[in-house]
């Protein structure tokens, strides 16, 4: 009886140690050899996975850029500027600063200035009701409001107005990783430069359709009248398919533009407020082109 | 017991109140504007200018491509302008609008009511002629018939099935036209036969249509090789893979087309259209509309010029009531919700259908309480369920798993749901986005 | 036309069933088996279901109300059929407070923690009861005798469930044929007349009610059927080996919570599989292991372990059993 205990234990005991050694061996050859500067890159990175750099997850951006040559294409949106110095110093290199940017809803289309045609009912998404059909108003470009960019959002920092049924970002909580304008069928969101104390000019309008037509549907679209562009000192803004373009990086922040869009779609934020003289000038209807 | 496909279905109210409505010929509207995009498949190309004059049946836009069809104009009058309009989604697309003056058809159309059954074109004749006339599937939809009509190599078709079956409520056209136009029916099928090499057709009628299947059973003994089948009442008949399950008891593979089983589906519709083709040289311009609701004054089934306003064709059958809370063009459970009734008639349009007020919002959704009704209806062997949610979650490789492009958006799913879940609305994102998926894949 | 019109995906009609609709189907379902246990406990079967009801509709309000703060759903029904379920569960003669501990349970346990209708892996009426069963085995498992206890309620004459009588006897040793002179013959058992839950006893009322479930097509016959066939069929076959010390097939499909389970518990939506091939495997699972508990295990009655039990298995079996899918067989043979 005894005898039959001690073979047991006596197998299993060996049958252990076989196993254990295989087992090592076979580690130590499948044993991928790993950089630990990406754990340590991994470590300064705000751990958020959003995605926002492109690639998934802190850890893939991290393998990236301690592989990387070149780390200027690199940049963690979420970290920011901070960040990337320190991801940099561990690597012995230098980040170049990048801008701080922000996303921003190129939509104005309040009720107010844009009837609803049709009561959507179906399931609460901008990408179902995208598919299904133009929208409930007359603006084929414009925000459905169902917020689909706001389901996406890691960073609370995207809600629907509920007066105006648009999407307000709140540029403190903005980490500028892009989920939201990816999200959006209707490409209204965009990454644009933050701007020095939150200062910035934007078009708020993407509507593709001419003058008279997008006038029609909201009275507060962009008709590509070309107005702007004749006054932007800098060369700062393009016309394309009916519609005004600010890029951002020629922008100088002139505030011109604003005051000559007849339909008050250029928008201008973090601005101090203007004399309203120039108010009344803005308020002025102008005849479509 | 009669025949139907085995798997799932629903059998929703039929409200049929047309169906004694006999097919009354629309008058003219003063303007037409037909789109460059009726059918599944690249645009077709504009052949007109403005200020050009056209006449009936004249060609307005070239197919182009192989899934494409030609388009042409179904009045007589002056192109007045090509600017894009706004079709029944709101998304404003290219369309030739056409000030009517007259009706003046092209000569070629021989415009005789009498019945021409003898046809002496050859398989490829017939195939390029029905390609010419812009034949596209006249259920709703809307595929180049003559793609369906040129069987690929290696592949032979058995059958000709011919879908009389009509399954969505409310919808009347088909019905009317076997009953109106029964022999005509049958010359466009023997036509299809021969342009497919095949000996056999089968007309599956469901049974809720007894006088259109005494009617076609008895014509049907005047011609060889047609037959006529009664089916089961059960939605989705209409399905080519339903209906080729019913009928023949074989089941298209995932993924595959009917032709893999030896079949070919086309629809009464379309055999008609063939017909007036092929014999008589009139092209695709003008087709059979249900207009109907619980609540419209006459529900009608009428024959309209496509590019029709559909505001004109719900006026002809009484106007839009009062209390009218949705417009669905197409039938209850596959048809799209109209946003404007300015938007014109299709090759598309099977019906126009108003809704009350009180059923045209959808009840509020519950949680789901694990019923498995969506389970037991899908007549694919799906699990709604399951695909909602993952869709809802964005996990579209596991939906690809879950075979979602196998869904045929029949809709059983959302309509028997008793938590009234959006089951369909987000199958059908997860699908499309599954699809992108898939083609990334390949290219 | 003044409204704008309405735009949704197809499909633009329903079917008009609804959450509620079910329920109360399930509600109307149990009433002809409440009827047989008032008929046969009085008083008591009446209090044991108000109270049973009344806490759990409490229960489920308050939870959703105060603890979760959502709108509370108890219209939906599903809390009133759970009070039913849980009432067919209990002796007609048990204290009121230990049946309100069990709603107690049963809503804030076994449906609430979870996160309510649609996401309780298990039968919330179920986990009320077995949790009675384990902290108040006395109590629970005093039943009283049928006709003599209309008018009592918790003081009522007590006696052993037919089950019971029958563990008990093959354990002392006697025979099959010695036993069946003391518990009621197959027709008694039919009509419900024998010791037991409340709700269990009658199997003619409760084949009322499945047929009832099934002429509405609140559920299918998948689950009932497959556990009445393997519970059928394994005592069958016990039986027949030796039928001196086994009971034959149909005392165990009419006596214990066989019917109630198998129509009612067993078929919950929520806790049960998606589709008829997982439903069979299922209800085999549940008669299978009824059997096994009732014969070699150590209490008299095994359905509501049996269904705990294959409950804890749906997630598995709803994603590895998968429905018959179109067109599947012929790309297999292709
Ligand atoms: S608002 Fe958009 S860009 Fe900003 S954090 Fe949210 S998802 Fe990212
Ligand atoms: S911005 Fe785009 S995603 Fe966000 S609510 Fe509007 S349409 Fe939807
Ligand atoms: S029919 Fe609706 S409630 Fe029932 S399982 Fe399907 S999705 Fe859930
Ligand atoms: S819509 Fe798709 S998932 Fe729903 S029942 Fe039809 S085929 Fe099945």
């Amino acid at each position: 009886m005894s005898s039959v205990v001690l073979y047991t234990v006596l197998m299993l005991s060996a049958l252990g140690v076989i196993s254990a050694v295989v087992l090592y061996f076979v580690a130590q050859k499948f044993k991928v050899y790993e950089d630990p500067r990406i754990d340590e890159v991994e470590a300064v990175l705000p751990g958020a996975n959003c995605g926002g750099c492109g690639y998934p997850g802190c850890r893939g951006f991290a393998e990236a850029f301690v592989k990387a040559e070149d780390i200027s294409t690199l940049f963690c949106p979420v970290g920011g500027n901070d960040t990337m110095g320190n991801a940099a110093k561990i690597l012995g290199k230098e980040a170049a600063a990048v801008d701080p940017m922000v996303a921003v809803v190129r939509c104005a289309g309040t009720p107010e200035h844009r009837a609803k045609t049709n009561a959507y009912d179906g399931a609460k998404s901008c990408r179902i009701a995208t598919s299904l059909y133009s929208g409930d108003t007359g603006c084929q470009f414009g925000c459905l409001g169902l917020g689909d960019c706001v389901d996406v959002c890691n960073f609370d920092a995207i809600y629907i107005d509920e007066v105006t049924g648009l999407p307000v970002v709140d540029q403190d909580k903005c980490t500028a990783c892009g989920a939201c304008v990816k999200a959006c069928p209707k490409f209204i969101i965009e990454l644009r430069k933050k701007g020095p104390k939150g200062k910035r000019i934007f078009v708020s309008c993407v509507n593709k359709d001419k003058g008279g037509v997008a006038k029609k549907s909201c009275s507060v679209a962009c008709i590509g009248c070309g107005k702007c562009v004749k006054t932007c000192p800098h060369d700062a803004i393009t016309l394309e398919n009916n519609l005004a373009y600010i890029d951002f990086n020629k922008c100088k922040l002139c505030r011109k533009c604003v005051e000559v869009c007849p339909t008050n779609a250029i928008w201008e934020v973090h601005f101090p407020a203007r004399k309203p003289k120039v108010e009344d000038e803005t308020a002025q209807p102008v005849s479509e082109s | 017991m009669l025949k139907t496909f085995s798997i799932g279905g629903v059998h929703p109210p039929e409200n049929k109140f047309s169906a004694g409505s006999k097919i009354v010929a629309l008058p003219l509207p003063k303007q037409v504007s037909i789109p460059i995009a009726q059918h599944i498949g690249a645009p077709a190309t504009a052949v007109v200018a403005k200020g050009d004059k056209v006449k009936v049946g004249q060609l307005i836009a070239q197919s182009s491509g192989f899934v494409s069809a030609n388009i042409h104009s179904s009045v007589s009058g002056t192109v007045a302008s090509l600017d894009p309009i706004m079709d029944s989604t709101g998304y404003k697309r290219p369309a030739i609008t056409i000030t009517v003056e007259g009706d003046e058809w092209d000569e070629t159309i021989d415009r005789s009511t009498d019945l021409k059954v003898e046809c002496s074109l050859t398989a490829e004749e017939i195939i390029a002629k029905v390609g010419q006339s812009g034949i596209v599937g006249m259920g709703g939809a809307t595929f180049p018939s003559q793609v369906k009509l040129s069987v690929p190599k290696g592949k032979k078709a058995e059958v000709l099935i011919i879908n009389g079956v009509e399954c969505e409520p409310y919808l009347t056209s088909d019905h009317r036209v076997m009953l109106e136009m029964g022999h005509e029916l049958m010359v466009g099928i023997q036509i299809l036969k021969k342009a497919l090499g095949v000996n056999l057709a089968l007309i599956g009628i469901e049974n809720n249509k007894p006088d259109a299947i005494s009617h076609l059973a008895q014509i049907a003994t005047k011609y060889s090789g047609i037959e006529v089948h009664a089916l089961k009442v059960q939605y989705p008949q209409g399905g080519e893979k339903q209906l080729i399950k019913a009928l023949i008891n074989r089941e298209v593979p995932s993924g595959g087309l009917p032709i893999e089983v030896g079949a070919v589906v086309h629809n009464v519709g379309t055999a008609i259209a063939v017909y007036e083709a092929v014999q008589k040289n009139k092209p695709l311009f003008e087709r059979v509309v249900t207009v109907t609701g619980k609540h419209l004054a006459t529900p009608s089934n009428f024959l309209v010029r496509i590019g029709t306003p559909i505001s004109e064709v719900i006026a002809a059958a009484g106007g839009v009531p009062e209390n009218t809370g949705k417009i669905v063009n197409g039938g209850p459970m596959m048809g799209k919700a109209l946003n404007t009734i300015d938007a014109p008639v299709t090759k598309g349009t099977s019906g126009l259908i108003a809704f009350p007020a009180e059923e045209a919002k959808r009840k509020e959704a519950q949680s789901c309480v694990r019923c498995a009704k969506c389970v037991s209806v899908c007549p694919m062997g799906l699990e709604p369920y399951l695909l909602n949610r993952l869709s809802q979650k964005k996990m579209f490789e596991r939906m690809e798993h879950e075979h979602v492009l196998d869904c045929i958006e029949c809709g059983s799913c959302s309509f028997e749901c008793p938590a009234n879940l959006p089951l369909l609305d987000y199958i059908r994102l997860g699908k499309a986005e599954v699809g992108k998926i898939v083609r990334a894949r390949k290219a | 036309m003044n409204k704008l019109l309405a735009v949704s995906p197809s499909p633009h009609v329903h079917s008009g069933e609804s959450v509620n609709k079910l329920m109360f189907n399930v509600v109307l379902a149990l009433l002809p088996a409440l009827a047989v246990s008032i008929y046969y406990f009085g008083l008591g079967a009446f209090v044991v279901t108000a109270i049973a009801v009344v806490s759990c509709l409490a229960f489920e309000f308050l939870i959703q109300k105060y603890l979760l703060k959502v709108t509370p759903s108890i219209s939906d029904g599903s809390a009133l059929v759970t009070g039913l379920l849980l009432a067919f569960n209990l002796p007609s003669n048990l204290p009121w407070w230990i049946i309100v501990i069990g709603a107690l349970v049963s809503i804030g346990i076994g449906k609430m923690s979870f996160g309510g209708l649609g996401n309780n892996p298990f039968n919330p009426a179920l986990v009320g009861r077995v949790f009675l069963l384990i902290s108040f085995p006395v109590q629970m498992t005093s039943w009283p005798l049928p006709i003599e206890s209309r008018a009592h309620y918790m003081d009522a004459l007590t006696g052993a469930t037919p089950l019971a009588l029958v563990k008990e006897g093959l354990k002392g040793g006697q025979t099959m044929s010695t036993i069946s002179e003391h518990i009621p013959n197959n027709m008694q058992l039919l009509m419900g007349s024998m010791g037991g839950s409340l709700g269990e006893i009658a199997a003619f009322a409760l084949l009322i009610g499945f047929a009832w479930l099934l002429f509405k097509k609140v559920i299918t016959w998948h689950i009932p059927v497959s556990i009445f066939v393997t519970i059928f069929a394994f005592t069958g076959i016990l039986w027949l080996i030796d039928p001196a010390h086994n009971a034959d097939p149909f005392f165990h499909l009419l006596t214990g919570g066989v019917m109630l389970g198998a129509i009612f518990m067993a078929t919950d939506y929520v806790t049960s599989p998606m589709n008829p091939k997982g439903m069979w495997i299922f209800g085999i699972g549940i008669g299978a292991l009824t059997v096994i508990i009732r014969v070699w295990g150590a209490y008299p009655e095994g359905v509501s372990f049996a269904i705990l039990i294959m409950n804890a298995f749906v997630p598995l079996i709803n994603t590895l059993v998968k429905p018959k899918r179109f067109g599947e067989e012929v790309k297999k043979n292709g």
